[in-house]
């Protein structure tokens, strides 16, 4: 259906917390420099879909997963895969920003930092460079170092995305990352998504139809955790070829 | 008048109440010391009460210097020794242990906060005195008894610790488990994200955690006399034995009539183990205030 080059390919994915089956064998091509987005009822198991991919879930305890999530061909489940630099490859935008508890500038350079990157030079120029990018340079460059949860809420979302583009990832997770938003804030996000999928590969959840319509090049819709159709933005909003993704855009289930 | 908001207003009122009670007897407390301990300021100066280490109380010389330096000094060392173990032993717990193992050892810290001073001082008398006397003190000085500040020091960090490591168990367990994700979604490793984000956001907690455990330290009073030596000298070294106050008034309690102003001198011990902690705790919260503000 999808002819582009994965960048990441789940195959027969099966999660399981505890005694419940959460993620029902699921299998997906996420195409490179796209953004696609998962949406679905709440607790139909998108987050816990998108945790996989940056191994965040298997923290968690009681958790087991079965299957196969390849990025960039690499088996991220794979006996001897070393997680931080999968996790390197990927930023992720939560529900809630959670700006790390140092200042501004820190919360930047704090990737960079924690991959070798000592020179005060270089790191003023990561942190200018990313902060302009994500359109907070002129809001924050005269409080660098002041704490970052001192920034409003749009804000710290904004950071977070900074902060994760400071180690120059391949993938973008966001995980319902405009829900804490203003609608103002939740555009500037929106427009940031638009700019950065030339760059990167964006994988984004979210419950709005219309932000998904709005961001998304493909759309997956989850039903119990089970992948019940994948395609074009257009294509499976405008002409649902499954009865549950007829009703779910219908608003039946919700 | 509705019988609902009676009622209401009725409760907030008995809560006041039971509130400034509790703060009021604080007061009396602090009164009462001061009351009793009035005779001995009459006849002795404050600055040589505090800074004398003569202590003879049949020929009416009191000096605490000794006793205040006992007590910081075995405060001092069972902070030195129980929180680094603790801090490490609640990372430990709370980021990289298994559930199962958890699971298996929290009752068992529990428990150890349970048992009774005197059993803690019994052992400190069966095993750490002799162990302090036949290996540790010969290799830096020439004798030891083995009841010491060392000692008390380490009877007295085992007794503090399960205290330490539930109190930052809460702490650590209320960081975000998101705010982690976010350094370890960055490539952070678990010890990174512990080092710069963990710690750093539970900083408040830890000088809590240490400031209780301070304060309980302070106030021990069993399981340190039986380890101490009681000897009313100041300590020279950890192997020399010294005699806190607590331990000072416990021991004295019973003869304190049969001196005269022997009564109001260990009264006023008591004052001074008063105000150590009263200061103690009003610093620290000082301390705390500063660094929930700089943080937020
Ligand atoms: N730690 C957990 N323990 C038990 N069940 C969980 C846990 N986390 C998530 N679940 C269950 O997994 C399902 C999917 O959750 P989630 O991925 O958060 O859904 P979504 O993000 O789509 O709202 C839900 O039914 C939820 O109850
Ligand atoms: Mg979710």
């Amino acid at each position: 259906m999808i002819n582009l080059a994965p960048h990441i390919s789940v195959k027969n994915l099966n999660v399981y917390i505890g005694d419940a089956h959460i993620l029902k064998n699921i299998s997906i091509d996420i195409p490179d420099k796209k953004v696609t987005s998962f949406i679905g009822p709440s607790g139909c198991g998108k987050t816990t879909l998108l945790k996989t991919f940056n191994r965040l879930l298997d923290r968690q305890n009681d958790v087991r997963i079965e299957g196969q999530v390849l990025v960039d061909g690499e088996d991220l489940y794979g006996k001897d895969t070393e997680v931080t630099h999968i996790r390197k490859k990927m930023g992720l935008l939560s529900q809630r920003p959670f700006p790390l508890p140092m200042s501004i500038y820190d919360n930047i350079a704090y990737g960079p930092r924690i991959h070798g990157i000592k020179n005060k030079k270089k790191l003023n120029e990561l942190v200018e460079h990313h902060l302009r990018s994500t359109a907070l340079w002129d809001e924050v460059k005269d409080r660098l170092h002041s704490p970052a949860t001192r920034l409003s809420i749009g804000q710290q979302q904004r950071l977070c995305l900074a902060r994760g583009l400071a180690v120059e990832p391949e993938i973008i997770l966001g995980d319902e990352p405009t829900s804490a938003l203003d609608p103002v804030s939740t555009q500037r996000i929106e427009e940031l998504f638009l700019q950065l999928k030339d760059k990167y590969t964006l994988v984004l959840v979210t419950h709005i139809l219309r932000q998904a319509r709005r961001v998304s090049d493909y759309i997956a819709f989850i039903y119990m955790g089970e992948i019940i159709e994948f395609g074009l933005t257009e294509e499976l909003l405008l002409n649902p070829k499954e009865q549950l993704t007829k009703d779910y855009i219908k608003g039946f289930i919700s | 008048m509705n019988i609902r908001i009676v009622k209401d207003k009725a409760v907030k009122n008995i809560f006041l109440l039971l509130t400034v009670s509790s703060v009021l007897l604080v007061v009396l407390i602090f009164i009462g010391l001061y009351y009793k301990s009035v005779p001995i300021l009459h006849s002795t100066s404050l600055s040589h009460l505090l800074f004398s280490s003569e202590w003879k109380p049949s020929k009416a010389q009191f000096g605490f210097a000794a006793f205040i330096a006992g007590t910081l000094w075995v405060t001092l060392i069972a902070i030195v020794i129980a929180l680094p173990l603790s801090l490490l032993c609640a990372i430990y717990l709370s980021q990289y242990a298994p559930r199962r193992l958890t699971r298996f050892l929290n009752p068992l810290i529990d428990l150890l906060s349970g048992i009774p001073p005197v059993v803690y001082g019994v052992w400190g008398v069966l095993v750490v005195v002799p162990f302090i006397q036949e290996h540790v003190a010969p290799h830096f000085v020439e004798y030891s008894s083995g009841y010491s500040v060392l000692a008390g020091g380490v009877v007295l960090a085992i007794m503090i610790f399960p205290l330490i490591i539930n109190i930052l168990g809460e702490v650590f367990a209320n960081v975000p488990k998101e705010l982690s994700e976010a350094s370890l979604s960055i490539g952070a490793t678990q010890w990174q994200t512990i080092k710069y984000v963990l710690l750093k956001k539970s900083r408040p907690g830890i000088v809590a955690a240490v400031v209780l455990a301070i304060s309980r330290a302070f106030g021990e009073t069993i399981a340190v006399l039986m380890v101490c030596g009681n000897i009313p000298e100041s300590p020279h070294s950890v192997f020399d034995s010294c005699y806190p106050l607590p331990a000072l008034i416990a021991n004295n309690y019973g003869e304190m009539m049969s001196v005269p102003l022997y009564d109001s001198a260990l009264m006023f011990a008591a004052l001074i183990l008063f105000v150590i902690i009263f200061l103690f705790n009003a610093g620290s919260r000082i301390i705390l205030n500063r660094l929930e503000r700089r943080m937020n």
